[in-house]
């Protein structure tokens, strides 16, 4: 079941206020965060914010149509190296 | 035989000959007859032609077949390029909505991996 409209979209208040103070000076510097439910909100389209992926922060570049995603979709927290038996091996991120 | 959106032409009742109609399920095929005020249990073959164009015309107010199609594919295509968890796992062929991998997973998997992966070790030995 999808979150309720009144609530209005998540996002943790630490991670707003970086996002407010940052509009209000207009300076784009990359906000680092734990926050990785938040959605990314139509303010924070053009703004680089790190996300914290459990070992380090990923530069997540938000673009227009990345609204509406949450912030840990883009910084993933696992590394597929392939399986030993393979023949060739992907290379994880 | 009729058609109806395109390419479709199956004679059974009408209910269900909706449903071959991508985009149509049981309940939408349901709600088109409600409207359109014919019964479920008319055969397909049977329907006057005056029917069928209600029918189509009812078919017009929902996003069906190639519409639709191409909808889904520019949707996935923005997972893929917005470069989601989603999208890296359409671009990988892998279940994108957090099911197990480990067994099973097998319609978004088999084409691509034929082999079962116990045979090949045993073949070896």
């Amino acid at each position: 079941m999808s979150r309720s409209t009144k609530k209005g979209p998540y996002i943790h208040h630490s991670l707003k206020k970086k996002v407010d103070a940052s509009k209000l000076k207009g300076d784009k510097k990359v906000i680092k965060t734990w926050k990785r439910a938040s959605m990314i909100l139509p303010d924070m389209v053009g703004l680089t914010i790190a996300v914290y992926n459990g070992q380090k922060f990923i530069p997540v570049y938000c673009s227009e149509s990345m609204v509406g995603h949450r912030l840990g979709e883009f910084s993933l927290t696992r590394t597929f190296r392939g399986h030993a038996g393979a023949k060739k091996a992907k290379v994880g991120r | 035989m009729p058609r109806v959106a395109g390419v479709d032409i199956p004679n059974k009742r009408i209910v269900i000959a909706l449903t071959y109609v991508f985009g149509v399920g049981l309940s939408r095929s349901k709600e088109i007859l409600k409207k359109v005020g014919i019964g479920e249990d008319v055969r397909a073959n049977t329907l006057t032609e005056e029917e069928l164009i209600k029918i189509r015309d009812c078919l017009k107010t929902y996003e069906v077949e190639g519409d639709l199609r191409r909808r889904i594919g520019l949707d996935i295509k923005r997972l893929i390029e917005v470069n989601c968890f989603r999208g890296i796992r359409h671009r990988r062929g892998l279940p994108s909505r957090g099911q197990r991998t480990k067994t099973n997973a097998r319609t978004r998997r088999s084409k691509k991996r034929v082999a079962v992966p116990g045979k090949k070790v045993a073949a070896k030995k």
